[in-house]
């Protein structure tokens, strides 16, 4: 990396936040100190709710609706932010101080070209003429390895690739050569493949214009990449700043070691049982298709029970399309279901009730999965009442034994609404409501990756222990690897709606592999701050962008 | 000068120094808003246009105390959940819950209280109101008191029936469009625009004119004629919750339409559906109201808000309000509905977080 200047740029003593909520205004941020130097890239990391991102808007002087700064000082260049006027702040923000959010899809206007909405910051606070800036936009997109970049600032948001888009908008950040950009989790929705190509982009430009960053994630790998100093944060408090490589190699603090230590759940392999075991469910040469297009083409593969089969892909693999067809929602045009030896009617509808039982599912999105009208118990024990035909004290009696089983108190959740509850918590009720049938097989649809680290290795020893009581069998939907590999037996490959490579989990960690699961297997970032300059050594900077532009 | 114009600015003077000694910013504003504003216009109208703003604040003073004191009374009438409910309540609420209770009563007693029958004649044409007649007699020398009562047991009753008659319907076949989709979807859809594409009143009139004029087939062409918008708009917030997890997980269960839309669909569209409601009610409202006019509505002698407005009409010549009684019965409930309305849908819609 290129010497960096040491002047101060970004100075925070003190920060209080506080929110307000049921009437009263609460302290959500305790007091945060944080020096940024020139040039110089900072890592904050934490769990959700750990005050991240609103410590990130608070560096622009801004507090969201219902927030406000409460005490503290945040000073960007000599200048106090929290005591400026509003137009003041308003001159800083886009030209001086830049912001790139999480979802690009959701921050773009869908009704406008890319290139009028780069324009737009240079043009208003008078830096350049919209010509200039529309040159400039075509240079930074090229800098960025974007496809054509002469052209595709013309396109609207819809129109290109999320990876694509998130790095349109770093272009567009830094769009007036900003000081400073705060990049709030940039590369959190994007899949292993095209992270990279965000992240070496990023970088890249960070370090070509000297542009001093904040970076907020919750994934360590990733910060490990991209920051000079990372500060951990927890529940509005900083738990210890050190340089990248100092805090992953000695850890200080115990929450900072047990973040580190996260990914270090593993259970031991199983192997298929032997003779002739029927599967739970064996899929066989499927196809299916939306309509005219085509999503999936001649898959199979089996799931025994007791068993877990992780399939893997990027998004549009076509992962998720298996499991509708699975459950019947989407009948498939070719091939069949076949659960324990007998083949099931492709749609649910013609399913019947003990079928339906017996395949459950657990989703991604806890929050639009369970009904936010209907009270735990009735979630919970709808299924019992439905299939097991449980009525009064025996329904009770089987909801407080689900409740227990995910670990949640039932005097506690018995009553309560799923906007009362935590997203960890959710997930879990959400799984005790696929138990509540008494299946034998469960689906589990990315139920681990809207989560904090932490709680989603909760919700994977959980799915563990119930695996081993209730010898379920599990497919398991998911695009990171890590989860991969500390729950898995078996792994399916998917990319463009076929199966590449399936087999036992050990198997297909070690070499040879097909390249497209070699692909998939070097893009998932490690804890090595090294890691992603050795990955372009590796692969070369021009493959990197075929890998991701490809979606 | 006089005693009450001297008290009147000592009293506004005074409440506006307490109220800033203290330190109600909001109220001070008001009240000494409201001295300098009467400076002026005891200067431009003097005395009567000062008794004319004390008999406002009076009235809404004792609305406001009427408010106050009933949302006590719910609070300890009621069992512990909706006592709870009820203490959170902004006036309005209770003002409005009021205002409807009353008309409850009077509907539903309405031969107990009023004095005399809805159809009898007691005295001579437009006679003024005197001890036997509360409010006078109307344009055939019957008890206009009396007729208010039973008016409110007849519009109130034939618009809230046609309202939830046009809600079911509506709200039923949206969630049911919504749920099934495709075909099924596109036909009620096309069926609806065909209803909305007729002017309401013209299909009315059309429609009571070939059945014929009685009370049910009102009721029915009312709610059919609302039904459609209430459709549109159930369908709308259908069509956002069916596409949830939860219906999914829900559908894959095997659980039954009905199921569907009763447990998971309902709880969830309530909010939007009820502020519909109390924006229905007062367009019901107005077309029974327009259909009395025309002579199509609720026939004669049957007493009813809307056309006792029209056959006193001409009582407006001779400066007499009585004309105006039945329709500020119809303002007062219009508003104290959608008062109620507020409340329930910031409560339902987690407005308040």
């Amino acid at each position: 990396m290129a010497e960096k200047e040491k002047d101060v740029l970004l100075q925070i003593k003190d920060l209080h936040i506080e929110g307000y909520s049921d009437e009263k205004w609460i302290e959500i941020v305790h007091g945060v100190d944080l020096t940024l130097h020139k040039g110089e890239v900072m890592g904050l990391i934490g769990e959700s709710g750990a005050g991240k991102s609103t410590i990130g808007l608070a560096a622009m002087g801004f507090a969201r609706d219902g927030c406000r700064i409460s005490e503290g000082s945040v000073e960007f260049d000599g200048m106090e932010l929290t005591t400026t006027s509003e137009a003041d702040r308003r001159a800083l923000r886009g030209s001086r101080i830049a912001y790139v959010a999480q979802s690009a899809a959701a921050s773009f206007n869908p009704a406008h070209r890319l290139i009028d909405q780069h324009t737009e910051a240079p043009v208003y606070h008078r830096m350049m003429k919209r010509v200039e800036s529309q040159e400039d936009a075509t240079q930074l997109y090229e800098r960025l390895r974007l496809p054509n970049p002469d052209e595709i600032g013309f396109r609207y948001p819809h129109q290109v690739s999320g990876g694509q888009l998130q790095r349109a908008m770093t272009a567009m950040a830094m769009s007036c050569r900003p000081d400073l950009i705060i990049f709030d989790e940039p590369t959190t929705a994007l899949d292993v493949t095209t992270q990279i190509e965000v992240l070496l982009a990023i970088r890249d430009i960070v370090e070509q214009f000297n542009t001093a960053a904040i970076y907020i994630t919750h994934d360590l790998a990733v910060v490990a990449q991209m920051a000079d100093t990372i500060k951990v944060l927890l529940k509005g408090n900083e738990v210890e700043e050190a340089d990248t490589r100092t805090m992953l190699e000695n850890p200080k603090d115990d929450y900072t070691k047990s973040l580190w230590a996260v990914r270090s759940f593993k259970r031991d392999q199983k192997e298929r049982p032997g003779g002739d075991a029927v599967p739970v469910v064996s899929v066989k040469n499927i196809d299916a298709a939306y309509g005219p297009v085509k999503v999936l083409e001649d898959v199979s593969f089996d799931i025994y029970s007791g068993m877990t089969v992780a399939v893997v892909g990027e998004s549009g693999s076509g992962k998720s399309t298996t499991a509708r067809c699975i459950t019947g929602l989407l009948p498939p045009t070719a091939g069949s279901i076949e659960f324990k030896g007998e083949t099931l009617p492709p749609s649910y509808k013609q399913r019947s009730k003990d079928q339906l039982r017996q395949a459950q599912m657990i989703y991604q999105m806890a929050d639009t999965a369970l009904n936010p009208k209907v009270r735990i118990c009735d979630i919970i024990g709808r299924p019992a009442e439905f299939y097991g035909g449980l009525k009064g004290g025996e329904l009770k009696g089987r909801i407080d034994e689900l409740l227990d089983m995910i670990e949640l108190d039932p005097a506690k959740f018995y009553y309560r609404y799923p906007p009362e509850l935590s997203g960890g918590q959710k997930q879990r009720v959400g799984i005790a409501r696929a138990l509540a049938a008494e299946p034998t097989f469960i689906i589990c649809d990315e139920v681990t990756s809207a989560l904090d680290q932490l709680v989603a290795e909760g919700i994977l020893k959980l799915l563990d222990r119930l695996q081993k009581e209730l010898n379920l069998a599990y497919m398991f939907i998911t695009h990171d690897l890590a989860t991969v590999r500390s729950i898995a037996d078996e792994v399916v490959v998917m990319k463009e709606g076929k199966v590449v490579e399936q087999g036992p989990k050990d198997q297909m960690f070690t070499p040879p592999h097909h390249p497209y699961t070699d692909l998939l297997l070097s893009s998932v970032p490690e804890m090595d701050p090294d890691w992603l300059t050795q990955l372009v050594e590796d692969r070369g900077a021009d493959q990197l962008g075929e890998a991701a532009d490809r979606d | 000068m006089n005693y009450f114009v001297i008290g009147y600015y000592a009293l506004l003077i005074g409440a506006s120094c307490v109220a800033a000694q203290y330190g109600k910013r909001g109220a001070f504003m008001a009240l000494f808003s409201l001295t300098l504003a009467s400076f002026i216009m005891g200067i431009i109208g003097g005395e009567n246009w000062l008794w004319t703003v004390t008999v406002g604040a009076g009235v809404v003073a004792l609305a406001a105390g009427t408010a106050f004191s009933f949302r006590e009374f719910l609070a300890i009438v009621l069992p512990r959940e909706a006592a709870k409910a009820i203490r959170t309540a902004p006036l309005t609420a209770s003002f409005g819950l009021f205002v409807i209770g009353t008309y409850a009563i009077a509907g539903i007693f309405a031969p107990i209280i009023a004095p005399h029958g809805e159809a009898e004649v007691i005295a001579q044409a437009f006679e003024p109101a005197n001890e036997e007649m509360l409010l006078g007699a109307d344009q055939l020398g019957r008890d206009m008191f009396s007729r208010l009562i039973y008016g409110a047991r007849n519009t109130v009753g034939l618009a809230l029936t046609a309202t939830i008659a046009a809600f079911v319907m509506g709200a039923f076949a949206g969630m049911l469009a919504a749920t099934i989709g495709g075909w099924f979807d596109n036909f009620m859809g096309r069926v609806a625009d065909v209803i909305m594409s007729i002017p309401s009143l013209i299909f009315a009139l059309l429609m009571l004119s070939i059945f014929g004029t009685n009370l049910t087939v009102l009721v029915i062409i009312v709610a059919i004629i609302y039904s459609p918008r209430v459709f549109r708009l159930t369908r709308a917030v259908a069509g956002n919750i069916v596409v949830m997890d939860y219906i999914e997980a829900a559908k894959l269960r095997g659980e039954g339409l009905w199921y569907l839309i009763r447990r998971e669909i309902l709880p969830n569209s309530t909010a939007p559906l009820i502020a519909e409601f109390g924006l229905e009610f007062c367009f019901v409202f107005l077309l029974v109201a327009g259909l009395s006019f025309l002579g199509l509505g609720i026939q004669p002698p049957t007493a009813d808000w809307g056309s006792m407005v029209r056959e006193n009409a001409t009582l407006i010549s001779f400066g007499e309000i009585t004309p105006l009684i039945p329709a500020g019965a119809i303002a007062l409930l219009t508003v104290s509905v959608n008062f109620v309305v507020d409340w329930m849908l910031y409560r339902s819609s987690g407005l308040k977080e």
